[in-house]
């Protein structure tokens, strides 16, 4: 039979953000496909470069738009290394209570992401519900929802606002009671399990073929590796969580882990609120005005974790008022840009949107 | 569940769980706490299908620091533009707003946001000089107009009252509101000896207090001479010397004196002094020139200032207005005679300020590099006296005449014509000529206990130097000061308040001199009264005294610091008709160009005063118009390029007159 092109384009409701998989099928089942990257580009590392140090703080958070505060801690460590600039010891607990509520949120949107290509779409209402949950929380701290523009270089841009931390702590003992019902809504629905058992699988290789980490390398190699444990940032290193792995890679196991990891950031969460010290929230770089802020020169890679793997910012700096080099190591290149091409074809034309998804791809982090 | 099994165990009873989800809250947000109050009149508005009205109960309002449309108070906005060049997405533009009241410290501008790119990130708010720029809780805004869609700011939003989001705090500010420490001469080392008090900024010193400013150029307007300062500030910055000295030399060729003795209106009106302390743009101009070596200067024209124009100019008196007119004039190609009376050129510069404030070797520097481009200084020639004005006339196409107030002036109180009162301008030349040691010390007439009489920086200047002289002279300083004004509207400047009592000068603020008392040919003291009030209620100069309130200020000698006074006596017979003086000042054009009497130019202290840099940008605006009245007259010789761009950029550098800040008084 002759082969049919299709086209998974960004109007799909199984495709996340602004990218489109092109598919040459026979019958349903995928024969060559390519991710067709570039809606988004919008040259961000190119742009960093023109860019004054205190400006890029509203560039970065565009480059992954679920899970913005991964570019602002991702960058100010990397400039604040540059700098030998020790920040308060109270805006590091922040940080780790930013960053958490941004994986949950980030998670919760891929979890119920699936709702989309399986038609579970209560699944993806309650957690869009959650979400907004927290987008509630993060517009009282920062003052925006999506793009916060809150950890900055030197610490975090100002103090928590009073009684908030209640409000995070009733919100994550409340999704943690539902988080079973998470479960039942998802993976451990029989219907759901039809689906996603068993289907687009990670094979261990492939991993290291093509560089995949997060949860795509912890389910399918069954090792905890987390730059939160290899390679502790803020401090992380005085909090306790678990990795969670598992040894087979499916649909249904990565989708598991998320709802786990879930319940590990609720956990650090709670940690962070109760170990958080008074004091301090923010340094500045260096006197003078914001404009006239220069970095020493150097060179600097600093990888964090985020809701999809290792994510960092590798920063060039020749002394001056800007950037010199920026290149940024998106989370989901791998899986998204080169697993789609060499690992889809042979699964069936619905899994595609679910490759997508339980991979955790993030269309502008792909472009940037 | 375990990975081998496909299913989880179940129960045919399991669904039934789900009959608890009928007694438990909905987790969904009815739409009425959704909407805003104008998101639902918009939609009730434009849907006419709509059966059901939507309500807004509990309307939604933002957290208390959304980040959400923008206010600007135009009351305390200043137009600095700061906001726009921080911009990241370039959504700030300054409108220019004629309307506006024309006033020092601020510029006749406000910013328009474009909210088709504005990215809210509020880096404007916290990067604002005035914290004029908050944001508000509103975050609604549509319509059909896309033009709509870039808005100025005011007060309100949308012309209605609006509760404010972000604002910036202490935490946010991204701007530096302190100032780098100046080094000071500690007074108890200083008052042994003419050393200068202010050390001036290293190089780190400079470049950190440099990346202070934030370029908005507000300060320019009330420099009369319009200085350059937020461009050769960014060359400090940037570490070019060479360019920053370029730059100065456009607009000022006295940068050693002014870097110095400068009142300075361009600190008062700084932007960051809004909240913080001024840039200290003085310093900065001094650490340029005391960083730039003697070669450099040869860079500042590249070829040789010639005489292009056939025209001789005559300039009497060798001040900072005569020494501005003669630069520009030089660098205008005209031949200039500079005629001084004393020993030394330099005027007010060289014995008039201080040495520990401005020493010989800054004056030099400014004045060698204006004998270098062709200037010719005649010193120890008296106009009226060696040579008269009427000769000047004849040999001369122009004159001008910057001869300045040199003579003292004293209060008419009983004694006060005793041999041992003197005046500010008698004395300060003497300790002029005392510190470069051209007399000695036993010539110096000082007595062990002095009063001065003055609330000015003048008469700081005499205290100080009269305690200079005491502790060389006696071993110890016994020094009072006394001044009608009191602390809060001392005419002084804080900083000689301050150094003046560190140096253990007494202030008696807020007192009239009365009597100087005297006891056997000998002086006592000086008899003051209680002072109520300075000025009436029109402002004026009208000071009154409570006779019942009276001290007697010990000493024996009185220094009146009461102002100075012109001398005109070179003003030959056939002209004093024609020279018209009002309160001490030659009437002329703001030019300086005396009426009736073409060839006549005046400029400095008999012209428009009071300080310095006045008198530079006197002898500017008097140097163009001398061209102005010369040039088409004159033969000129073939020009270079090079010259005719130097001529084109001082006329175009030509200063307007300067708007005066309102002063903020730090001292309570």
């Amino acid at each position: 039979m002759k082969e049919m092109k299709l086209f998974l384009g960004p109007q799909h409701p199984g495709m996340h953000g602004n990218a489109s998989v092109h598919m040459f099928v026979d019958g349903d089942i995928i024969k060559r496909s390519y991710l067709l990257p570039g809606m988004l580009h919008r040259g961000f590392e190119k742009q960093m470069e023109r860019k004054l140090w205190v400006n890029n703080i509203a560039l970065i958070p565009r480059v992954c738009v679920p899970e913005p505060d991964i570019n602002e801690m991702s960058f100010a460590i990397a400039t604040e290394k540059l700098l030998k600039l020790e920040i308060p010891e109270r805006a590091h607990w922040i940080r780790m209570i930013i960053l958490e509520l941004a994986r949950i949120s980030a998670h919760l949107m891929a979890y119920g992401g699936i709702g989309g290509p399986t038609g579970n779409y209560t699944l993806m209402y309650h957690a869009q519900l959650d979400r907004n949950l927290i987008l509630d929380i993060f517009e009282k701290i920062t003052g925006a929802r999506v793009y916060h523009q809150y950890i900055v270089i030197g610490g975090v841009r100002q103090d928590l606002p009073v009684g908030i931390t209640k409000e995070i702590l009733e919100f994550v003992n409340d999704l943690e009671s539902r988080l079973v019902e998470y479960r039942d809504l998802g993976i451990d629905n029989a219907s759901m399990i039809m689906r996603i058992k068993d289907t687009i699988m990670l094979p261990k290789e492939v991993v290291w073929e093509l560089g995949v980490t997060g949860i795509g390398m912890r389910s399918a190699v069954g090792k905890a590796y987390d730059i939160r444990k290899v390679a502790p940032y803020a401090r992380y290193d005085q909090v306790e969580f678990e990795v969670p792995t598992s040894s087979y890679s499916d649909a249904r196991a990565r989708l598991d882990i998320k709802i786990k990891e879930v319940q590990q950031s609720i956990n650090i969460i709670k940690q962070c609120i109760e170990k958080m010290p008074e004091g301090p929230v923010r340094v500045k770089p260096g006197r003078g005005q914001s404009m006239r802020w220069t970095v020493p020169k150097g060179h600097v890679y600093a990888p964090i974790e985020s809701s999809r793997g290792e994510f960092g910012y590798y920063m060039v700096s020749n002394g001056g008022t800007t950037p010199w080099r920026v290149g940024v190591r998106g989370a989901s290149y791998p899986q998204g840009l080169l697993g789609i091409e060499k690992y889809l074809p042979g699964t069936r034309i619905d899994d595609a949107a679910l490759w997508v998804d339980t991979m955790g791809i993030c269309a502008p982090e792909i472009d940037r | 569940m375990d990975e081998n099994k496909k299913y989880p165990k179940s129960s045919i009873f399991k669904p039934l769980r789900h009959f608890k989800y009928l007694f438990k809250r909905p987790l969904s947000h009815p739409l009425d706490t959704v909407l805003t109050a104008k998101n639902a009149d918009y939609l009730n508005k434009n849907n006419p299908f709509r059966k059901n009205k939507l309500k807004n109960s509990q309307p939604r309002t933002g957290p208390d620091n959304l980040r959400g449309f923008h206010v600007n108070d135009w009351e305390q906005c200043i137009g600095c533009a700061t906001c726009e060049e921080i911009c990241p997405t370039a959504a700030i533009e300054m409108v220019p707003r004629h309307d506006l009241p024309l006033v020092a410290g601020k510029l006749q501008q406000r910013p328009v946001i474009d909210y088709g790119r504005c990215c809210f990130c509020a880096l404007c708010v916290d990067t604002c000089t005035t914290g004029s720029l908050k944001m508000s809780k509103e975050y609604v805004f549509g319509d059909s107009n896309p033009n709509s869609f870039k808005l100025m700011p005011t007060e309100k939003w949308q012309d209605h009252e609006v509760e404010l989001g972000y604002q910036k705090s202490e935490v946010t500010d991204l701007l530096d509101l302190k100032r780098i420490e100046m080094e000071h001469v500690s007074p108890e080392e200083r008052v042994k000896s003419y050393i200068e008090v202010i050390r001036g900024y290293s190089k780190e010193f400079a470049k950190l207090e440099a990346s202070r400013c934030v370029e908005c150029g507000v300060c320019t307007a009330s420099c009369p001479v319009q200085m350059h300062i937020p461009d050769y500030i960014r060359a400090i910055w940037e570490d070019d010397i060479e360019g920053g000295l370029k730059i100065i030399y456009e607009t000022n060729p006295l940068p050693g004196v002014c870097g110095r003795v400068c009142t300075h209106n361009c600190e008062t009106a700084c932007s960051i002094a809004q909240r913080g302390e001024a840039i200290a743009i003085r310093w900065l101009k001094r650490y340029i020139i005391d960083s730039a070596p003697d070669e450099m200067y040869e860079k500042i024209f590249s070829e040789p200032v010639s005489e292009v124009i056939n025209a001789k100019i005559a300039i009497a008196g060798s001040g900072p207005s005569s020494l501005s007119a003669a630069y520009y004039l030089r660098g205008l190609g005209y031949t200039v005679d500079v005629f001084e009376e004393k020993s030394r050129a330099g005027g007010v510069a060289s014995f008039g300020a201080p040495e520990y404030r401005i020493p010989d070797y800054a004056v030099e520097k400014d004045i060698n590099f204006i004998k270098k481009i062709g200037v010719n200084i005649y010193t120890n020639t008296k106009i009226g006296k060696d040579i008269t004005l009427e000769e000047l006339q004849k040999k001369y196409d122009a004159v001008y005449l910057g001869t300045g107030f040199f003579s003292a002036r004293k209060l008419n109180i009983p004694g006060s014509d005793h041999p041992d009162v003197m005046g500010a301008m008698d004395f300060l030349p003497i300790t002029r000529d005392f510190a470069r040691g051209a007399i000695s010390l036993e010539d110096v007439n000082v007595k062990p206990s002095v009063v001065v009489v003055g609330g000015g920086d003048v008469a700081f200047d005499v205290a100080r130097n009269a305690t200079r002289i005491q502790i060389l002279k006696y071993g110890k300083a016994n020094v009072k000061l006394t001044s009608l004004e009191t602390l809060d509207i001392l005419p002084g400047s804080d900083d000689e308040y301050l150094e003046g009592t560190e140096e253990y000068i007494n202030c008696f603020l807020g007192h009239g001199p009365q009597e100087v008392v005297l006891k056997d040919g000998k002086i006592k003291g000086l008899r003051v009264t209680k002072c109520t009030r300075v000025f009436d209620e029109t402002g004026r100069f009208n000071p009154e005294f409570d006779n019942t309130q009276e001290t007697l200020l010990e000493g024996e000698q009185v220094f009146f610091s009461v102002g100075q006074a012109p001398d005109y006596s070179y003003i030959p017979e056939s002209l004093k008709d024609k020279v018209i003086i009002e309160r001490g000042k030659i009437k002329a054009s703001q030019d300086g160009q005396v009426a009736g009497l073409d060839w006549l130019f005046v400029g400095g202290d008999i012209f428009r005063g009071p300080d310095i840099i006045t008198g530079v940008s006197d002898g500017h605006r008097a140097a163009v118009a001398i061209d102005d009245f010369l040039y088409n007259k004159s033969k000129k010789k073939e020009q270079t390029e090079y010259m005719k761009n130097v001529r084109e950029a001082i006329k175009f550098n030509n200063p307007d007159l300067a708007l005066k800040p309102e002063r903020k008084r730090t001292l309570k």
